[in-house]
């Protein structure tokens, strides 16, 4: 509580002159071997302001805030707090110089009691050295008096909802003297009722003269509750602009605003019969009334932010969750629900998103990856036929172009780009009608990426039905016919190839709908 | 399928032969890539060159030695007795390796096998005929399993839990059933058939039917779809169920499998000694774990063959016996077999590192005339055309 003292008094002084950031970065670099996680990273926080940073998934925005959390180091730029420059090691560097992040879904001790979990390592002590619960106490209650919130010392922290739980973190924060408070994505898991109260809470500490940097997917509360907007795109910085004098339109552009180029390979396939007809579809919680069709030869992409529920739905369809309501049907007969075996058996293929724990069995050979989904059909009688097995596995890795020396290493061995290779013939092998692709380049380099696009191209060609996941804009630009458009677990948008622009998409996916028309 | 009559219409069988070779070979142009092994070892070569192999020629080699070491070694009775002492073990460590591939553990095996003797004990002396009482047995030993299968398998609890926990239900149950009796009259013909000999080999009679259940469990793992099934959810069960593999349903059927034969091993056991008592087989089921093990299969799921824990199950089997033939102390002979099980599960370790360093080396030699990949062209997805 010093801290905000000394905070406030600094405020009465900075009348006079453009006030002193509390946070500046500039020119910041991180990379990851050969890939560049932030390019050209700029933030400056003044205090009492509440900044906003958007972007796209991958713009740059996680690695900015682990750099300021002290998780990350940074390869090359400038970083002061206070005016004074800094490298932090650790994130109790990066606490010491007062800044705290709040991250989505905070992770409090649940058997402890809120006051405890506030003063965890630090408790005040009285006489003989001994904890004094009834100062710890007073002090928890003077914290939330603070931000303007009512929530009981006493209680153990099992049970309270996320918002509760975000609150005493940002009470902790101030407890140990950060003036500069990330808040990574804090409303994506609250109600509207408790966003309004974060939103609160925010405000108080603005006029206690705190930085704030509010990290959101939504437009609407980025506009109603920030002094100032930071755009990243791509792991740079963009521009940052004063609330009041910019639309959300703007944003937007600048947030997606790259050429599409002719870089992928697309060929508009002669559209055939529906393949898969999704009614209806809903699960307590995750996503609800989604309804859309695929058919032959289409490629139709599932657009949205990472979480709105698109892997949701694709696991539903393939049976690896069950749904509460509505149907899949497939080629015309209703698929049994939670069933893989139902799904691959009436020939669907799913090309996971976590490829080293779902799309590949690691530890396995690559031939016996390769030959997995075959496993029935190498079989006569119920036994399998090894040669056949081998040579389905040889010839699918051929026709892919798996590069490996053997047959029989891990596919663990493997590089990215051939294991998602692997996944792909896999599927292939077992000549699908209908193919799920869910992230199917994340993670790859550029060579094998376009690969991975120009067969998914011919595969939609050769009369393939492809529902594609992507989280990456110009590859759902580049190679779908259709885009539906996901927000928090509803479809927001459904988009032909024509309509479909980076601010369109954007729009629906931040569901913005009224200005998606 | 747009178009009917299109010519991969799914419901035909198709076998993969005729598959591949009816595929458009016209775009697949072979000519960028790293020549793929063109065939993989077969059967025989697989089992002799491979990792489970080593175990065959450590027991091979072991017997040597003790043939031509220990005089009394080499004759039909050692075989006899050695094979007759390994059964229990050998029956059970069949379907252990397949719970063990998937991740899981069964406990509760020779618990099990003491309530099918307690049980055949008390039925027979309650005057019921000999097959009835052998059909009831092998059942309890079905529904012991499938109750252990149904709180793994469906309720989803940790199976180490749930079999100790039955390891004791079940060891307790027997006692229930047949107290601190023991019931020894079964007829003479039976328990003489459990003893007896195939002509002058010195191979136990029963080894027929011991045989006919590891050939069930080798091919099962081996040569079923279900059995690869089992080595994918052993390393990786959300990969598995991502290929349709019904992860739940294997383990259950795996459970009622441990169930079923450490029934079959408490009838064997109280037939060979003559005598059905609650405490048969008690403490088999780490000697059963021991030898699956040193079989070369990972106690983390995911490897292991059935030929290798044959050789294990017979290797510890040997090597106890004939410390026995040189009348070395039982102390020193479960000395021996705890260290042998310790080399079992570091030596896969360094047999992979030294596979490793092996594939280093290969790729560092072929490595550099590859293309990149960028440069390669991926057009010929080898999706059959559709007419």
């Amino acid at each position: 509580m010093e801290a905000l003292d000394a905070m406030q008094t600094e405020s009465l002084h900075a009348g006079d002159g453009p006030p002193r950031p509390r946070l500046a970065l500039s020119g910041a670099v991180k990379a990851f071997g050969p890939v560049v996680a932030l390019a050209d990273g700029n933030i400056d926080i003044l205090p009492g302001e509440i900044h906003a940073l958007v972007g796209e998934n991958g713009a740059g925005k996680s690695t900015l805030v682990k750099i300021l959390a002290g998780l990350y180091r940074l390869d090359a730029g400038e970083f002061h707090v206070g005016g004074q420059s800094v490298s932090f090691r650790s994130v109790a560097d990066s606490k010491a110089a007062g800044i705290s992040v709040i991250y989505q879904e905070p992770t409090l001790f649940p058997d402890l009691t809120v006051a405890e979990n506030i003063f965890i390592g630090r408790q005040p002590k009285g006489r003989l050295g001994l904890i004094s619960r009834a100062a710890m106490r007073q002090a928890a209650r003077d914290l939330f008096d603070q931000l303007g919130v009512r929530i009981d010392p006493n209680r153990v922290a099992e049970g309270l909802s996320i918002a509760d739980q975000q609150i005493i973190e940002i009470a902790k924060a101030i407890s140990q003297g950060a003036t500069v408070l990330v808040m990574d994505e804090p409303t994506a898991a609250l109600s509207g009722v408790e966003v309004e109260r974060l939103f609160q809470v925010a405000r108080n500490l603005r006029a206690q003269s705190a930085g704030i940097l509010f990290i959101s997917h939504r437009f609407d509360e980025v506009f109603a509750l920030c002094d100032r907007i930071t755009v990243m795109r791509d792991g740079r910085y963009i521009a940052t602009h004063v609330t009041s004098t910019v639309t959300v339109d703007a944003i937007v552009h600048e947030m997606v605003g790259r050429d599409v180029g002719a870089l992928f390979p697309k060929v508009v396939a002669p559209v055939g019969d529906t393949v898969l007809s999704v009614k209806g579809l809903g699960r307590a919680g995750v996503f609800a009334d989604v309804t859309f069709d695929v058919r032959a030869g289409e490629v139709v992409a599932l657009a949205g932010l990472v979480g709105a529920g698109r892997t949701e739905v694709a696991r539903a369809v393939f049976g690896i969750d069950p749904y509460d309501r509505g149907t899949v049907e497939f080629a015309g007969t209703r698929l049994r629900p939670h069933s893989p075996k139902a799904a691959i058996d009436a020939g669907m293929g799913f090309v996971p998103e976590d490829r080293r724990k779902q799309g590949l069995v690691m530890n396995l050979s690559v031939g016996r990856n390769t030959a997995l989904t075959l496993r029935d059909r190498v079989a006569r009688f119920g036994i399998i036929n090894g040669r056949a097995e081998r040579a389905a596995a040889v010839e699918w890795s051929r026709r892919l172009q798996v590069k490996t020396t053997s047959q029989e290493y891990a596919v663990s061995t493997l590089s990215g780009g051939n294991q998602q290779k692997v996944v792909l013939a896999k599927w292939l092998a077992t000549d699908p009608k209908f193919l799920i692709v869910d992230e199917p380049t994340r993670g790859i380099d550029v060579g094998t990426k376009s690969e991975v696009h120009r067969l998914i191209s011919d595969l939609a060609n050769r009369g393939i039905a492809i529902l594609m996941i992507s989280s990456e804009l110009p590859e759902v630009l580049g190679m779908a016919d259709r885009v539906i458009v996901m927000h928090e677990g509803r479809i927001t948008a459904e988009l032909s190839r024509a309509e479909a622009t980076p601010e369109s998409i954007m729009h629906a996916a931040t569901a913005s709908l009224e200005r998606a028309q | 399928m747009s178009e009917p009559g299109s010519s991969t219409t799914r419901s035909s069988p198709v076998t993969p032969a005729d598959k591949i070779s009816s595929l458009d070979t016209r775009l697949i142009d072979t000519t960028k890539t790293l020549p793929t092994e063109p065939k993989g070892r077969t059967g025989a070569a697989r089992i002799l060159l491979g990792r489970d192999a080593i175990m065959i020629y450590l027991l091979l080699a072991f017997v040597l030695y003790a043939s031509i070491a220990i005089p009394r070694f080499a004759s039909p009775v050692t075989v006899g007795f050695l094979l007759l002492d390994v059964i229990p073990v050998l029956l059970i460590a069949m379907p252990m390796t397949l719970v063990i591939i998937t991740g899981e553990i069964d406990l509760s095996v020779a618990s099990i096998a003491g309530l099918t003797s307690a049980l055949m004990g008390v039925l027979w002396e309650s005057g019921l005929d000999i097959g009835v009482v052998l059909a009831i047995s092998l059942f309890a030993g079905v529904v012991a399993g499938a109750f252990n299968g149904f709180l793994i398998a469906v309720a989803g609890l940790p199976s180490l839990a749930v079999t100790i926990g039955t390891l004791a239900l079940y060891r307790g149950l027997a006692l229930v059933v047949i107290g601190d009796n023991a019931v020894a009259n079964f007829p003479p013909g039976l328990t003489a058939f459990f003893t007896s000999k195939i002509g002058a080999t010195g191979i136990p009679t029963v080894m027929i039917g011991v045989v006919v259940v590891a050939l069930f469990f080798g091919v099962l793992l081996h040569l079923t779809p279900f059995g690869r099934g089992l080595y994918a959810i052993g390393f990786s069960k959300e990969a598995a169920t991502f290929v349709g593999i019904r992860v739940s349903r294997a383990k259950f059927w795996l459970y009622v499998g441990t169930g079923s034969v450490s029934a079959l091993a408490g009838i064997y056991w109280t037939l060979r000694y003559s005598s059905a008592r609650s405490d048969n087989a008690s403490g088999l089921e780490l000697t059963v774990i021991a030898a699956v093990l040193l079989g070369g299969v990972s106690i983390f799921g995911g490897t292991g063959s059935i030929p290798g824990v044959i050789a294990g199950v017979l290797l510890i089997g040997t090597i106890n016996f004939s410390l026995r033939l040189e009348r070395i102390s039982d102390v020193v002979l479960i000395m021996v077999t705890g260290s042998l099980l310790i080399a079992s599960v570091v030596a896969p370790s360094v047999f992979e590192a030294l596979q490793r360093w092996r594939h280093g080396r290969r790729m560092h030699k072929t490595l550099p005339q590859v293309p990149a990949s960028g440069a390669t062209s991926a057009t010929a997805p080898g999706v059959q055309e559709r007419k």
